[in-house]
């Protein structure tokens, strides 16, 4: 393990899971349901960066594809949770 | 475990900028959970999908091109993906939280399209 990555990655995996904790505080406080969905869509992003830091940290680039996914399960469901929220139903 | 030997330019570009992706997503989770309204909130995430995103998928970027030998671009199409996605999330998102705020009546800027009118008697949009 190199010099300065074999403290700064588990640094920086706390850091984010830190992140992930406050943006789940902000889920389950959220006063509205808008507030909830934004918190939600917050946390898909810091899952993706928690994916692509873990591949960092294995050296292997196969964590790249689960990133990648939950960036795409992310965007849907924050678009069909909008979407709810703006009509009151999914696909009309 | 990890890799293998990387030159210390290499290590030190990496920690830093994945240091720096991790802080700036501190940050903006940080904004999230203190902010006090919804539209100072929406705000937030979007230092996560542009300053974060960008720091830690370049990160990657120099991370696989140096201990593989070979230029990696496939980090940044996860920070390209998120740099079309998210916004059209946030707009949809920032529309429906405006449109339930005017249904019950707080105070919010008037509809200006002329599809849904508002639901109170809102002035004309100035035309100057």
């Amino acid at each position: 393990m190199t010099p300065m990555l074999s403290w700064a990655l588990p640094l920086a995996l706390f850091m984010l899971a830190l992140a992930m904790a406050l943006a789940l505080a902000r889920l389950l406080k959220g006063p509205a349901a808008q507030d909830r969905v934004l918190a939600l869509d917050t946390m898909y992003v810091i899952g993706m960066l928690l994916m692509l830091v873990l591949g960092l940290r294995y050296g292997s680039s196969h964590y790249f594809e689960a990133a990648l996914l939950v960036a795409l399960l992310g965007f849907a469901s924050t678009m069909a949770m909008a979407k709810f929220l703006l009509r009151g139903e999914v696909i009309e | 475990m990890s890799a293998a030997a990387l030159p210390l330019w290499a290590d030190w570009l990496v920690g830093t900028l994945v240091l720096a992706g991790a802080a700036l997503a501190l940050l903006g989770a940080w904004g999230l959970a203190r902010l006090p309204g919804f539209f100072e909130r929406v705000h937030m995430p979007a230092i996560i999908a542009t300053g974060a995103c960008w720091c830690v998928a370049l990160a990657t970027a120099v991370f696989f091109s140096v201990r593989d030998g070979v230029p990696a671009v496939f980090p940044l199409l996860a920070v390209g993906f998120a740099a079309v996605t998210v916004p059209i999330a946030t707009i949809f998102l920032m529309r429906a939280s405006l449109f339930r705020a005017r249904q019950l009546g707080q105070d919010v800027p008037p509809n200006v399209s002329r599809a849904a009118p508002a639901p109170e008697d809102a002035p004309p949009p100035d035309r100057s």
